[in-house]
């Protein structure tokens, strides 16, 4: 089914002004499109959960989110430095952010494990050195 | 639980207060004291934050950075209020305007806040989480 694109913005790293908007953007997008308000909820979770993953890790990135009938299509791709081991990355409380960055309330090692909680599929690749593409389907109807 | 009922139980300080007067279409950002409260989170790990899942919740948290209104926007939580008297930072105001996201701070700690309106009567946020669509 043809998807049509909705959102495409940029993520600075380590920009935690503006971190975050991108989500907000697509929640609102979402919300004007007539999207239930849970899966807006659903949507904005995710989205956030991996923006900020780009704004607290990567070297910066972009976000896309695009839209068919069925479903939604959120990629998140970064410029590195990759994930060295993905399993420990969606095990819950495993967190390789700084003591600054939990200080601001992340870093907790709970982000790709509520992406994976909230999305109906997901799909990582990541290797050290390359990046970290991340593609995400959440089902609009339930 | 009326949060000008939350507000006198906290002893509260105002920082950003919006009550919808300019929003009419959209009564969901209605705020100010008539809002209804019926439970509430405490936390300092944004991802906790994004557990919960209702709508209309009251956050308190210890944390004052943009980050905690840009994540109450992302669950619709429509009041924050800062313990142990912190002072946001300006930029968190500032999202918090442009968010329609009320602010206030105690005094009291964050165990001590919870704890005041638990007993008063507001409810623990329910942890179950968004069931995931088939």
């Amino acid at each position: 089914m043809r998807k049509q694109q909705i959102l495409n913005k940029e993520i600075e790293s380590f920009d935690f002004q503006s971190g975050g908007e991108a989500s907000s953007n697509l929640k609102n997008i979402l919300r004007k499109l007539g999207v239930s308000a849970q899966i807006v909820r659903k949507t904005a979770i995710v989205t956030y959960e991996l923006e900020m993953n780009v704004v607290i890790h990567s070297l910066g990135g972009e976000i896309t989110a695009l839209i068919s009938e069925d479903e939604l299509e959120i990629r998140v791709d970064d410029d590195g430095p990759g994930i060295a081991d993905l399993d420990k990355a969606f095990t819950a409380g495993y967190s390789t952010a700084s003591d600054e960055i939990r200080e601001m309330g992340f870093g907790a090692g709970m982000g790709l494990v509520n992406v994976k909680r909230y999305a109906d599929q997901i799909d990582v690749k990541s290797s050290l050195g390359e990046g970290t593409h991340v593609k995400v389907i959440i089902k609009l109807s339930s | 639980m009326k949060l000008k009922t939350v507000k006198k139980l906290l002893n509260t300080e105002t920082i950003f207060e919006d009550c919808g007067i300019n929003d009419n279409h959209n009564l969901d950002s209605a705020c100010g004291d008539d809002l209804e409260i019926n439970n509430a989170c405490g936390a300092d790990l944004m991802s906790d934050v994004l557990a919960f899942s209702n709508q209309k919740t009251l956050l308190l948290t210890g944390l004052t950075n943009p980050q905690v209104v840009r994540t109450a926007d992302m669950v619709e939580i429509k009041v924050i209020i800062f313990v142990r008297g912190k002072e946001p930072q300006i930029e968190t105001i500032s999202l918090a305007n442009q968010l329609n996201i009320c602010l206030y701070s105690t005094d009291k700690s964050l165990f001590e806040a919870c704890g005041l309106l638990y007993k008063n009567g507001i409810g623990p946020e329910e942890m179950n989480y968004i069931e995931a669509s088939k």
